[in-house]
């Protein structure tokens, strides 16, 4: 039977014809999976609200020879109802959703399924400033696709740390001896926040002053860009009002 | 591939949204075939329709002159604007022959990653419509979505500050549907916008 059977996360949507739309899923077992919901935008659909972005839901497959059918979904998380409500959140969870589209391919990462449903709902408690989980998730969603920071040893090298030249290009901090000419310094105060939101000491990123988290925000925002190749669309309209107060 | 012309006219079919290469070519071979087609009627048309419709220059919607018929007709109330994301959701609105305010087409919804954000939408010119008070109540219908939700958040963050009235279209249980069917979001919505049985 060319059915499957797996939990999914909506990444994105693009409409198809008049009533139906092409889902992009980030699936638990399959990695990302591109799938047709038939009839999903009908306002009497079956489908309603589960197949929308940022929900969570355990999902029915029908094999297709390039995208596969939507047969079946029941909500597993509605976080899009919560997120939507924040625009801060929302433009945040956009750059999640982005950057695990351009993270994932067809094998499965449960890794960075897990890793994307725990900050969605994080978003969508309103656990943590909103940017400040963005960020936190770029930096770990990264690190799992193989590009971790380091912010404390040198990059290149590995010297003992701690340094203060933040080169991205490099992977995070290098040494004096490292560090290309003209290389930026960074404050302890930031690159003891960029090490917090990597390894989730929420206690110290919220005890750092806006500015550094602002400039840390600014590093990790280059960091992402620089790994992965083309800018992140919606980066450029993250809403940081909530972390400037 | 078909020889020359034939080719073109469905590779210029197969452009417009929505065709893909079998509708264009079925589109194309119609065309072709059928001598009833008034080709010459439809050429027209489409010529006419690139010089004569534009966008009103007050709301937003496809009209033949400056303004569009509606915020031509001085029987609207000039005190309601409804906020909707395309011209298509004015007509879907007019046929309901509720609303008796005029309009306000953004022309689209914000989305981040599409690269589609607020400036991107006729939010300024709204701002703008909105200076004086002769505005009472903006009534957000954006998409029931999760993009027109955030458009609906991000405008009622914008205008509550100008002090006039806010609302949001209804959402819950469609007409017609089983309760069964709805989903948590759908039901949840139709629980917290309950309405007393008269």
């Amino acid at each position: 039977m060319p059915l499957y059977r797996d939990e999914a996360v909506v990444l994105r949507t693009h409409k198809l014809g008049e009533a139906d739309r092409i889902l992009t899923l980030l699936t638990r077992q399959h990695g990302k999976v591109r799938a047709v919901a038939k009839g999903v935008r009908r306002t009497a659909s079956k489908f309603g609200a589960r197949l929308e972005p940022f929900m969570v839901a355990d999902i029915q497959f029908y094999e297709g020879r390039s995208l596969d059918i939507v047969t079946q979904a029941e909500s597993l998380g509605s976080y899009g109802a919560q997120i939507v409500g924040d625009y801060d959140a929302y433009t945040s969870a956009n750059a999640m959703v982005e950057t695990a589209d351009r993270l994932t391919e067809s094998e499965a990462s449960l890794q960075q399924y897990l890793l994307l449903v725990g900050a969605l709902r994080s978003l969508s408690r309103r656990e943590h400033v909103p940017n400040q989980t963005l960020d936190s998730y770029l930096l770990r969603a990264l690190s799992l696709a193989g590009w971790a920071p380091s912010f404390y040893d040198c990059a290149r090298c590995q010297a003992e740390g701690p340094h203060t030249h933040a080169v991205v290009q490099l992977g995070g901090v290098v040494c004096d001896n490292c560090a290309p000419p003209g290389a930026p310094r960074l404050d302890a105060e930031t690159i003891d926040h960029l090490a917090a939101l990597l390894t989730g000491s929420w206690d110290v990123v919220e005890a750092s002053s806006p500015s550094a988290t602002s400039r840390a925000s600014g590093v990790v925002a280059a960091y992402t860009q620089w790994h992965l190749e083309r800018g992140l669309k919606s980066l450029s309209h993250v809403s940081r009002e909530e972390g400037r107060r | 591939m078909y020889e020359g012309i034939v080719q073109e006219l469905i590779d210029e079919f197969g452009r417009l949204p929505g065709i893909g290469p079998k509708s264009a070519q079925r589109i194309a071979f119609h065309i072709v075939q059928t001598e009833t087609f008034d080709v010459a009627h439809l050429a027209e048309l489409l010529t006419i329709v690139r010089d004569k419709v534009h966008f009103c220059v007050i709301c937003g919607n496809v009209a033949e002159q400056e303004t569009c018929s509606i915020c031509r007709d001085p029987r609207r109330d000039l005190s309601l604007i409804c906020v909707v994301e395309e011209a298509k959701d004015v007509v879907a609105i007019e046929r309901t022959r509720e609303f008796r305010g005029r309009y306000h087409v953004l022309g689209g919804a914000i989305s981040p990653i599409d690269g589609i954000g607020p400036d991107d939408l006729r939010i300024r010119q709204l701002m703008q419509r909105l200076a004086d008070d002769t505005v009472t109540e903006v009534i957000i219908a954006t998409d029931p979505n999760l993009e027109g939700e955030a458009t609906a958040t991000y405008l009622s963050r914008l205008l509550s500050p100008l002090g006039m009235r806010i609302t949001r279209l209804a959402s819950g249980l469609p007409v017609g549907g089983d309760l069964e069917y709805a989903d948590e979001v759908t039901l949840g919505r139709a629980f917290e916008g309950r309405t007393v049985v008269k």
